[in-house]
C-alpha cells in the first residue's frame, strides 16, 4: 500500500486533493474549445484517467498518514477552505473516478450515436463540469464549498439530461423539472448551512462540529439540520422527494444515465453521511431519532413502494431508474441502523450498486446503440442478437436480485446482518420483500431478453451484431466485477467498514 | 413579543419571499413563471444571510495600515484584505479572509480595537446569486427549446403531450 | 498425489469441465453425447472414492469471500450417500437422455446437455456443502441451471410452467431460505454443519428455534412442502429426461437433502424434538402426504400424476425429519436412495411410452404392456416400491418412519403413512394394470421404442431389488451420522 501513496511524484502527490478537482474544471474549459467530439473526448478520457490515479494516490496517503487536510491555497481552516480527506470520501473519490472512467470509454460510441455531431464537444465539457462538481462535493471540508459544487454538478447535470432531447423530447421536460426540484433542494439546503453557520460562526465543518459539541444544540441548529437533510435528501433521490429521477434517468442520453446512477445520488448520499455524522454527532437526540424515525422508515418505504412501481414500468429505463430510488432506501436503511455495522453494510451496497446499475444501464446504452431499444418488448430476442451484452446485464439483473455468485448477495448478507444485530426483524422482512420485488421486474426483463424471440424484419431474423468494443469493454468489466467481488469481497467490505469506522469511531 | 418582533424583523421579509416563490413555483402552470418564482424564493435567501451578517457599527473591512510578516499573514483582522476574486467561484468566494464572524443572532464580539463589519456572508451570497443566475440562464434555455419541441410552455399542455406520448408507445 | 481434498475438488469440477467440453463438441453429436457419459462414468467412479473415505470428513476450503463467510465442501456419509445417487443416476439418465432425445427429434439438445453438467455440478455441490452458505449457493445454482431444461420446449405452455417454476424457487429462496441463513449465521456466529446441530450447541430458545425451522422448511422449496410445491408439477412441460432429473436425481433430492443436512446439523434430533413448531411442521408433512396422494389419483397425465406422487413421496423426509427421532431421520435418509431409484424407473417408463407412442394420458395407454412387456414389468417394480412392499427396496424407509413415528408419540401421523401407501396402490398401480389386462386400442404400435430408452428403466428397476438386500450395509453407513441410539432401537425391530 505504501506504492500507492507514492507512485506520484511528491509535488503532485502533495497538491492532489486540490488537483483532483482542479483538473477537470480546466480540461472542460479547453473540451469546450475543442473542434469535434472526438478530441474533447480524447480530453475527456485523459483527464478521468488522470482523476483515478490521483484517487489511488489518495487512497494510498490516507492509509499512511490517517486524515488528510489540505489547505485549499494556504489559508489555513477553519477561515482557508479546507480539503479533506479520510477514509469514507476516499472510499466515494475511488469510486467516482473509476466509475467515471469506465464511463468515458464507453462514451465515444454512445455519445456519437446520440448526441449532434457540433454538440458533442461542449457535451464532454459539460460531464467535466459535472465530474469536477461531484469530486468537489466528495473532498470538500468545508460546508458552503458543498453547496457550491453540488450545484456546480446539478447545473451541468441538468444541461446533460436535457441533451437527450435529440432521441425524445420528454428530455427537456424531465430536465426542467429536474432543475426545479433541484434548486429547491439545494436552497434549502443552503438555508440549512446559513442556520449552522448562525449557530456556530464558522463554515469549516470540523469546526462546526468541534462549536456544536462545546455549546450544545439549540433551535437554529435543529432547523439546521432539519434543511440540510431535507436538500441533500432530494439530491439522493430519498423517497418521496426522488419523483425527478425517473423522468431523468429515462430520457437523458445512455451514457449520461449510466454515469449518474453510478455516481450522482451516491455522492449527494455521502453528503449526507458526512453532515450527520461530521457536523451532527450520532449521540445527539435529534439526530439519533431521525435515524430510526426518517431514514430506516424512509428507506423500508423506499425499498418496497419503489420496487412496486418497477414492477409495472414499460420503459426498461424508467424501470432501472426506480429501481435505483429502490436501492437508496437500502441505503438509507443501513444509515438509520445508527450502528458502523449498519453504516459500513449501507456503504457497501452503495459501492456494489454502482457496479451492478452501471453495468446494467451500459446494457442497455448498447442494446439502444445497436438496436434503438427503449421499451421492454424492444429487448425481445436481445439473447440471440446480442449475446454479449444480454449475457452482462443478465449478470448484473441477478445481482440486483442479489443471487448467490454475485456482488449483490453479498451487501444483502451484511444488510441483514447489521438488521439482526440491531434486532429489527420487521427491515429483515422489507429486505426480503424487496428482493423478491426486484426478482418480478428482473424477470420481467430477462424473459423479455433471453425468453422471446427476435423480431423479425420481412421475414427475415434480425442478425446478431456486436456492439462497439468501446463499448463491450468497460461494461464487461463492470459485469464481471459484480462477479469478481463477490468472491474477494474483501477489500470492499474492508473499505466500506473503514469508511463507517472513520466516522462513526472517530466523532 | 414586540421586542422579539423588532430584533428579529428581518426574518418576516424573508419568510414572505421565501413562501411566495415556493408558492409561485407550486402554482404556477407556465414554466418562465415558474423560474421566477424560483429566484424569488432564491433571493429570500440570500436576504436571510446578508441580514443576520450585519454588524451595528461595524466599519468597511478594510485595514488602514497592513503589517505583513509572512504572505500568509497571521493575526485575525490583517485577513480582511484578498475579497474573493479569483477565476472560479468554487475555490474562491468561500473563506478567503474572513473575519472572525458575528452573527446578528448572538452578541457582538469586540475585536481589539476596531470592529469591522463580516464580508463572509456577501461573499456567500455573491456566490450564490451566481448559481442562481446560472441556474435561471440554464432553466430559461431549456424553456426556449421546450417551446421549440412542444410548441407550448404551458404545463398542463405539456404533461398531457408527455403523457399521450407515453401511452400511445404503451401496450 | 490422490487425496480426499483433491477428490472432493474433482466432484465440482469433473461435471463442469464436461459441461465445457459438451458446448465445444455441440457440432459433433455422438461426441458430444460420448462427452457427457465419460463425464457421468468419471464422476461416479470419484464418488465412490469419496463415499470409502467420507467417515474421515475431509474439507475443502473453495473460497473465502470476506471474513467469516467461507465456501466450504466437507464430506460426511449423509452428503455421501446422495452425492452417489446422483452421480450413478446421472450414467443411466445420460443414456436414457440419449435415447429419449434422439428418438423424439429434439431441438437445442447442446443446450440440454450442458445445463445437465451444470445441473449435477449444482447437486453435488449441496452434498459436499460443509455450511448453509455453500449450500444456498449450489442450491440456487441448481435452480438457475434448471430452468432452460424446464423451459427446453420453447412454447407459451413451457415459459408459463418455468415462470412459475422459478418464482416459487427463487421466491422461497430468497425470501425464506436466505433469511434464515443469514439468522443462523447471526445467532451461532457461522453456518458450519456440526454434529449435534450448530443451534443446539448455541442454545437457542425454542421460540426462535420455530421460527427458523419454519422459514427453513418453506424455504427448501425444493422440498415440495405443501404449499410451495406447484412448483413440481407446472415442471412437467420439461422433456421427460428433465423429470426424471428433476424428480429423482437432482433437484428434488437436493430439497430434501437440504431439509435433511439442516435437520441433522443445524437443528439436531434433541432441538427439533423439543420445538414447538415441529409438531405442526409434522402434520404439514403428513397433511401434505396424504393431499398429494389424493390430487394424485385425479390426474390422467401420466407425468402430472408421476409429479404429485413425488410431492407426496417427499414429505415422507420431511416428516422424518421433523419428528425429531433419530430412527425416523434415518428413515428419510433411506427415503432419498429407494425413492430415488424407483421415481427414476416410473418417469423413463413415461418418456418410452411417449416416445413409442406419443401419448401421455394414462386412459389412452390401455394394452400397451403387451407391446412393452419389459417397460410394464420395470414400471411396476418401481411402483411397488414407491408403495412400500417388500422384497423392494421402498419398504425400509416407510418401516423406520413408521417406527419413528411411533417412538415420538405421533401415532396418528402412522396412519397418514399407511394411508398413502394404500392410495399409492390407487394412483400407481391402475397404469400396469390397464397395460397387461386391458385390450389394446391400436393393433400394433407406430414404432419400436429405442434400446436405450427400455433399457435403463429395467435397469433402476433392477437396482431397485437389489438395494432392498443393502439394507444392512446403508443402515451402517448412515446411523453414526444421527445418534447412536438408532443402533440400539433398530436391534429392537
Amino acid at each position: 500500500m505504501q506504492f500507492l501513496a507514492d507512485f506520484l511524484p511528491a509535488g503532485v502527490a502533495m497538491h492532489a486533493p486540490a488537483l483532483i478537482v482542479v483538473i477537470p474544471l480546466i480540461t472542460a474549459a479547453l473540451a469546450a474549445l475543442m473542434p469535434n467530439g472526438r478530441v474533447a473526448w480524447i480530453v475527456a478520457l485523459i483527464t478521468a484517467a488522470a482523476v483515478a490515479l490521483l484517487s489511488l494516490n489518495l487512497l494510498g496517503q490516507v492509509m499512511d498518514e490517517g486524515v488528510i487536510s489540505y489547505h485549499m491555497g494556504g489559508w489555513a481552516p477553519p477561515l482557508g477552505i479546507e480539503y479533506r480527506v479520510d477514509m469514507l470520501n476516499v472510499a466515494l473519490l475511488l469510486l467516482v473516478g473509476f466509475v467515471g472512467l469506465l464511463c468515458v470509454f464507453y462514451a465515444l460510441p454512445s455519445v456519437a450515436d446520440e448526441i449532434a455531431e457540433n454538440k458533442q464537444a461542449l457535451f464532454y465539457s459539460a460531464f467535466l463540469v459535472c465530474f469536477a462538481g461531484l469530486l468537489g462535493v466528495t473532498i470538500t471540508g468545508d460546508a458552503f464549498n458543498v453547496f457550491v459544487f453540488l450545484e456546480i454538478s446539478s447545473i451541468s447535470t441538468y444541461v446533460l439530461i436535457a441533451m437527450g432531447a435529440g432521441k425524445d423530447r420528454r428530455a427537456l421536460t424531465a430536465s426542467y423539472n429536474y432543475l426545479i426540484l433541484g434548486t429547491i433542494g439545494a436552497t434549502f439546503f443552503v438555508i440549512g448551512v446559513g442556520f449552522l453557520y448562525m449557530a456556530t460562526g464558522t463554515l469549516n465543518m470540523a469546526d462546526m462540529a468541534a462549536i456544536l459539541e462545546a455549546n450544545g444544540h439549540n433551535r437554529v441548529s435543529q432547523a439546521a439540520f432539519a434543511f440540510i437533510v431535507v436538500g441533500l435528501g432530494l439530491k439522493a433521490a430519498m423517497f418521496p422527494l426522488h419523483v425527478w429521477l425517473p423522468n431523468a434517468y429515462a430520457f437523458a442520453p445512455n451514457f449520461v444515465t449510466a454515469f449518474l446512477a453510478s455516481t450522482a445520488t451516491k455522492v449527494a448520499f455521502y453528503a449526507l453521511i458526512r453532515f450527520l455524522f461530521s457536523v451532527f454527532h450520532p449521540d445527539v437526540s435529534f439526530v439519533e431519532m431521525s435515524f430510526v424515525w426518517l431514514f430506516a422508515v424512509v428507506g423500508t418505504i423506499a425499498m418496497v413502494v419503489a420496487s412496486l412501481q418497477a414492477v409495472f414500468q414499460t420503459d426498461a429505463r424508467r424501470l432501472l431508474a426506480y429501481s435505483s430510488v429502490a436501492q437508496v432506501g437500502y441505503m438509507m436503511l443501513g444509515l438509520g441502523m445508527g450502528t458502523a455495522s449498519g453504516l459500513s453494510a449501507g456503504l457497501l451496497h452503495l459501492m456494489n450498486h454502482a457496479l451492478m446499475k452501471g453495468a446494467l444501464f451500459m446494457a442497455l446504452g448498447a442494446f439502444a446503440l445497436n438496436f434503438g431499444v427503449r421499451r421492454i418488448k424492444d429487448l425481445a430476442g436481445m439473447g440471440k442478437t446480442m449475446p454479449a451484452s444480454a449475457m452482462a446485464f443478465t449478470i448484473a439483473g441477478l445481482s440486483l436480485v442479489g443471487v448467490p455468485l454475485t456482488v449483490g448477495f453479498t451487501s444483502k448478507w451484511y444488510l441483514v446482518t447489521a438488521a439482526l444485530e440491531r434486532g429489527w426483524w420487521w427491515a429483515v422482512a422489507a429486505l426480503m420483500l424487496s428482493s423478491l420485488l426486484a426478482l418480478a421486474y428482473v424477470a420481467r426483463l430477462l424473459s423479455a431478453i433471453w425468453m422471446d424471440s427476435p423480431p423479425t424484419h420481412h421475414g427475415e431474423l434480425t442478425q446478431r451484431r456486436l456492439a462497439p468494443w468501446m463499448v463491450l469493454v468497460p461494461m464487461s468489466i463492470l459485469a464481471l466485477a459484480n462477479i469478481y467481488f463477490f468472491f474477494h469481497a474483501d477489500p470492499l467490505v474492508w473499505l466500506a467498514r473503514s469508511a463507517a469506522e472513520a466516522v462513526m469511531g472517530g466523532s | 413579543m414586540l421586542e422579539i418582533l423588532a430584533e428579529r424583523f428581518n426574518y418576516i421579509p424573508i419568510i414572505i419571499l421565501m413562501m411566495i416563490g415556493l408558492y409561485v413555483v407550486i402554482a404556477t402552470g407556465n414554466l418562465v413563471k415558474r423560474l421566477v418564482g424560483l429566484s424569488i424564493f432564491q433571493t429570500s435567501v440570500f436576504l436571510l444571510y446578508i441580514t443576520i451578517g450585519k454588524v451595528f457599527g461595524g466599519a468597511p473591512p478594510i485595514l488602514e495600515d497592513y503589517k505583513a510578516d509572512d504572505g500568509y499573514g497571521h493575526g485575525g483582522e490583517g485577513e480582511a484584505y484578498g475579497a474573493a476574486e479569483a477565476g472560479h467561484a468554487a475555490e474562491a468566494a468561500a473563506g478567503h479572509g474572513a473575519d472572525q464572524a458575528a452573527p446578528a443572532a448572538d452578541a457582538a464580539h469586540q475585536a481589539a480595537e476596531v470592529l469591522y463589519s463580516n464580508p463572509l456572508p456577501h461573499v456567500l451570497i455573491l456566490t450564490a446569486i451566481v448559481v442562481g443566475v446560472a441556474t435561471l440562464a440554464v432553466g430559461l434555455a431549456l424553456v426556449v427549446r421546450i417551446r421549440e419541441a412542444y410548441g407550448t410552455i404551458e404545463d398542463d399542455a405539456l404533461n398531457t403531450a408527455d403523457y399521450s406520448l407515453e401511452s400511445g408507445s404503451a401496450e | 498425489m490422490w487425496t480426499p481434498e483433491l477428490s472432493l475438488a474433482l466432484a465440482l469440477a469433473i461435471p463442469a469441465i464436461g459441461g465445457v467440453f459438451v458446448a465445444l463438441l455441440g457440432s459433433r453429436p455422438n461426441l458430444r453425447e460420448a462427452a457427457t457419459l465419460i463425464a457421468a462414468v468419471l464422476l461416479a467412479l470419484n464418488v465412490a472414492y469419496l463415499v470409502e473415505v467420507a467417515q474421515g470428513h475431509p474439507t475443502l476450503n473453495l473460497a473465502t469471500l470476506a471474513p467469516g463467510l467461507h465456501l466450504v465442501f466437507k464430506l460426511e456419509p449423509l452428503g455421501a450417500v446422495f452425492a452417489a445417487v446422483a452421480s450413478g443416476l446421472w450414467i443411466v439418465n445420460s443414456l436414457y437422455s440419449i435415447g429419449y432425445m434422439r428418438g423424439n427429434n429434439e431441438k437445442n439438445q447442446t443446450r440440454f446437455y450442458v445445463c445437465f453438467c451444470i445441473a449435477i455440478a449444482g447437486a453435488m455441490g449441496v452434498a459436499l456443502s460443509g455450511n448453509l452458505l455453500t449450500m444456498f449457493l449450489f442450491y440456487e445454482v441448481l435452480t438457475l441451471s434448471t430452468y432452460p431444461l424446464v423451459t427446453h420446449k420453447g412454447d407459451a405452455k413451457a415459459k408459463r410452467g418455468g415462470a412459475i417454476y422459478l418464482s416459487i424457487l427463487l421466491g422461497t429462496s430468497i425470501g425464506l431460505l436466505l433469511p434464515a441463513v443469514i439468522a443462523t449465521h447471526f445467532l451461532a456466529g457461522s453456518t458450519d454443519f456440526i454434529a449435534g446441530g450448530l443451534l443446539a450447541v448455541n442454545e437457542i430458545t425454542p421460540a426462535i428455534s420455530s421460527v427458523l425451522l419454519v422459514l427453513f422448511a418453506f424455504g427448501i422449496g425444493k422440498a415440495a412442502l405443501m404449499p410451495v410445491h406447484p412448483w413440481l408439477p407446472n415442471a412437467m412441460v420439461a422433456p421427460t429426461p428433465v423429470s426424471a432429473l428433476l424428480h429423482a436425481v437432482a433437484v428434488v433430492k437436493a430439497g430434501v437433502f437440504a431439509m435433511l443436512k439442516v435437520g441433522t446439523y443445524i437443528f439436531g434430533p434433541e432441538l427439533i424434538a423439543i420445538t414447538p413448531a415441529a409438531d405442526a411442521l409434522a402434520w404439514i408433512a403428513g397433511i401434505s402426504i396424504v393431499l398429494a396422494s389424493v390430487v394424485a389419483m385425479t390426474k390422467d397425465n401420466l407425468k402430472a400424476r408421476l409429479a404429485f406422487s413425488t410431492v407426496s413421496q417427499l414429505s415422507y423426509v420431511t416428516l422424518g425429519v421433523m419428528l425429531g427421532s433419530p430412527l425416523a431421520m434415518l428413515g428419510g435418509a433411506l427415503q432419498i436412495v429407494m425413492h430415488a431409484w424407483g421415481k427414476i424407473t416410473l418417469f423413463m417408463s413415461a418418456g418410452a411410452i411417449y416416445t413409442a407412442t406419443g401419448k401421455t394420458e394414462i386412459s389412452q395407454m390401455n394394452g400397451l404392456g403387451r407391446y412393452m412387456p419389459w417397460l410394464f414389468g420395470a414400471y411396476t417394480i418401481g411402483a411397488l416400491s414407491i408403495i412400500g412392499l417388500p422384497p423392494l427396496g421402498g419398504s425400509w424407509p416407510k418401516l423406520f418412519l413408521l417406527q419413528g413415528a411411533w417412538d415420538s408419540g405421533q401415532a396418528w401421523l402412522m396412519v397418514a403413512l399407511i394411508a398413502s401407501s394404500i392410495l399409492n396402490v390407487a394412483y400407481l398401480l391402475p397404469l400396469s394394470a390397464r397395460g397387461f389386462f386391458s385390450p389394446p386400442e391400436e393393433a400394433k404400435l407406430k414404432k419400436q421404442p429405442p434400446m436405450l430408452v427400455i433399457l435403463p428403466p429395467v435397469i433402476t428397476a433392477l437396482g431397485v431389488v437389489v438395494l432392498f438386500f443393502l439394507i444392512g450395509p446403508l443402515r451402517d453407513y448412515l446411523a453414526p451420522v444421527f445418534l447412536s441410539s438408532t443402533l440400539a432401537a433398530e436391534a429392537a425391530l
